[in-house]
């Protein structure tokens, strides 16, 4: 059977003047995947990331994602995706209800589909007592939780997610991670950055950023025999320590 | 002796609506040359104890000392002993490299050259870069920037606050091992990080949540007073194997670590034929019995700590 293929680059490259961060990176993410892309802190994966969404211009290469040009269709990308950092995802100043209302309006669900799947939300993730809290009241671990179920809330092909389990508690980082394998079995494909070497392992493909080229590109169990490594920590180090540029 | 020592450090915050305890009755002390870490996600109130210890902030209750000096009364004394690296960068992002370390050395009346040996490891890495703009710098070459600056007027004790923080493993095991080093020199170190694979860089830990301290030991017997025989689980399909072992009768605990399961089961039962023939759908099954790590332990008090409700919300 085919993999319908969601993210599709071909030589993609960003230069900012003689620096290259990204460089002639191409790569195929399919539908329903875990795609977990890691780097050192320099390697270019917040450059690349930015171009994959729509708000970066590549110098050079090609892309397309869920079928859109990147060049050319930037605003229909930004419809079929969905995006979670661990700096930006909620305003705090709105209660969880109100989050949910703004961000279906602007991801352009109409009221009734906000209305209808918003309760359904709440539910689900037991915020009923919470709905006309302010974001800010909520712990970390909820906020993470909620922020994630809104930015698949207008069920996107593709969900970015920049280290979202930055500084959150071990149970609520497992927990968070439920939630994605269920967003991947749905059929979401799941774009995810993170430190955590240990999740590294739950994705079913990892890519490694190294001097903005992709180094390695394969599934955990095979990088580890490919490195013949027992840790997917000990595959990054060793590739990570080969680094040459930025930190 | 103890370089710090807290005595019931009680600070809350409060705002129209709602009262916050980030530290709620934290007593605590590190002994002289002792590399003690604060493990803790955020909000667990690391933060404000580092603020507190450094006279930046008051407590509502409690009392604690750096060096023998009072943090409220003795504040100044204080200052010209400690480094401090705060979380968030805070160096001058617009003077050059050089430049920050210069006005470092210079506010706490001394020079450059005369503690260069201590930072000297450190500043290695930065010099080819000593006229960029702090500003410029990559997130790990500010880390470094803001550690030589903390260590420049040689202090007694180190405060850093999540230094490790949104920086890659390479970089993290890096700046592990140039603590070591300080901690070689005699400087009392107190860090915090919310990766719990670094606890078992220090010599004692505090496990802290929401305010409060979960335990206090050296990482050894921490792990030592795991309660249970932790089990790993691997097959084939990860996500049925959790879905079939979180609804397993004998289950008190089942979390995915990495490329296995690790699950607690009932003490009163440790037949693994009986957990085997439960799995027998799964292919490639392999049990094992496993020494917790950190990470096991605090989630073991963690749910200790907290009421079952607010471990829910899925």
């Amino acid at each position: 059977m085919q993999k319908e293929i969601v993210i599709k680059t071909d030589k993609l490259t960003k230069r900012f003047s003689d620096f290259v961060a990204v460089n002639e990176i191409t790569f195929e993410v399919y539908q329903g995947e875990i795609f977990g892309f890691l780097g050192a802190n320099g390697a270019g994966k917040t450059t690349a990331m930015k171009m994959l969404i729509g708000i970066s211009k590549p110098t050079s290469g090609k892309a397309a994602i869920a079928g859109y040009d990147i060049y050319k269709n930037t605003e229909e990308i930004k419809k079929s995706i969905g995006y979670m950092s661990q700096k930006f995802s909620l305003y705090e100043d709105l209660t969880v209800k109100e989050n949910i209302t703004l961000f279906g309006g602007i991801y352009g669900l109409n009221d009734s589909e906000i209305k209808t799947k918003s309760e359904a939300l709440i539910k689900k993730l037991g915020l009923q007592n919470e709905a006309d809290k302010l974001v800010a009241s909520l712990p970390l671990g909820w906020k993470q939780k909620l922020a994630f179920s809104i930015a698949i809330f207008h069920s996107p092909k593709i969900v970015f997610l920049d280290e979202p389990t930055g500084g959150v508690d071990p149970i609520t980082r497992r927990q968070f991670w439920d939630m994605i394998y269920e967003a991947a079995h749905n059929g979401i494909t799941v774009f995810v950055t993170t430190h955590y070497m240990d999740e590294a392992e739950y994705c079913d493909r990892v890519s490694i950023m190294v001097d903005g080229v992709i180094e390695a590109l394969d599934s955990p169990s095979q990088l580890k025999q490919n490195y013949n490594a027992q840790s997917m920590d000990e595959v990054f180090l060793m590739l990570a320590r080969g680094a040459k540029r930025g930190d | 002796m103890s370089v710090i020592e807290l005595h019931n450090i009680t600070k809350t915050y409060s705002t129209k609506k709602n009262k916050i305890v980030a530290v709620d009755d934290v007593s605590f002390s590190v002994d002289e040359g002792e590399l003690f870490g604060l493990i803790g996600p955020d909000g667990a109130g690391k933060t404000s104890l580092f603020r507190i210890l450094t006279t930046l902030l008051l407590a509502d209750k409690g009392n604690a000392k750096v060096f023998g000096f009072d943090v409220v009364k003795e504040w100044k004394n204080i200052r010209d002993i400690v480094g401090y690296m705060p979380g968030r960068f805070s160096l001058y992002q617009d003077l050059t490299v050089e430049e920050n370390l210069n006005f470092f050395a210079t506010i706490f009346n001394t020079t450059i050259t005369e503690n260069y040996n201590l930072v000297s490891d450190i500043y290695k890495q930065l010099e080819p870069f000593k006229t960029r703009r702090a500003g410029k710098l990559s997130g790990g070459m500010k880390q470094k920037l803001a550690l030589s600056c903390a260590l420049i007027h040689k202090p007694k004790v180190l405060f850093l606050d999540e230094p490790t923080t949104g920086v890659d493993p390479v970089s993290r095991k890096e700046f592990w091992q140039m603590l070591k080093k300080l901690k070689a020199q005699g400087i009392s170190i107190l860090v915090s990080t919310p990766y719990m694979d670094e606890a078992n860089m220090c010599d004692r830990i505090a496990l802290m949540q929401s305010g409060k301290i979960l335990e206090i030991d050296t990482p050894q017997k921490i792990v030592k007073a795991f309660d249970g025989e932790l089990l790993s689980v691997k097959a084939n399909s990860m996500f049925n194997l959790l879905t079939d072992l979180r609804n397993y009768s004998k289950t008190i605990s089942c979390y995915a670590f990495g490329e296995s399961l690790h699950l607690l089961l009932d003490n009163s039962n440790q037949d693994l034929n009986e957990l085997k023939s439960y799995l027998k759908n799964h292919n490639d099954l392999v049990i094992e019995k496993i020494n917790p790590g950190i990470e096991d332990c605090f989630m073991q008090l963690m749910k200790a700590h907290h009421p079952p409700s607010l471990m829910e919300g899925l």
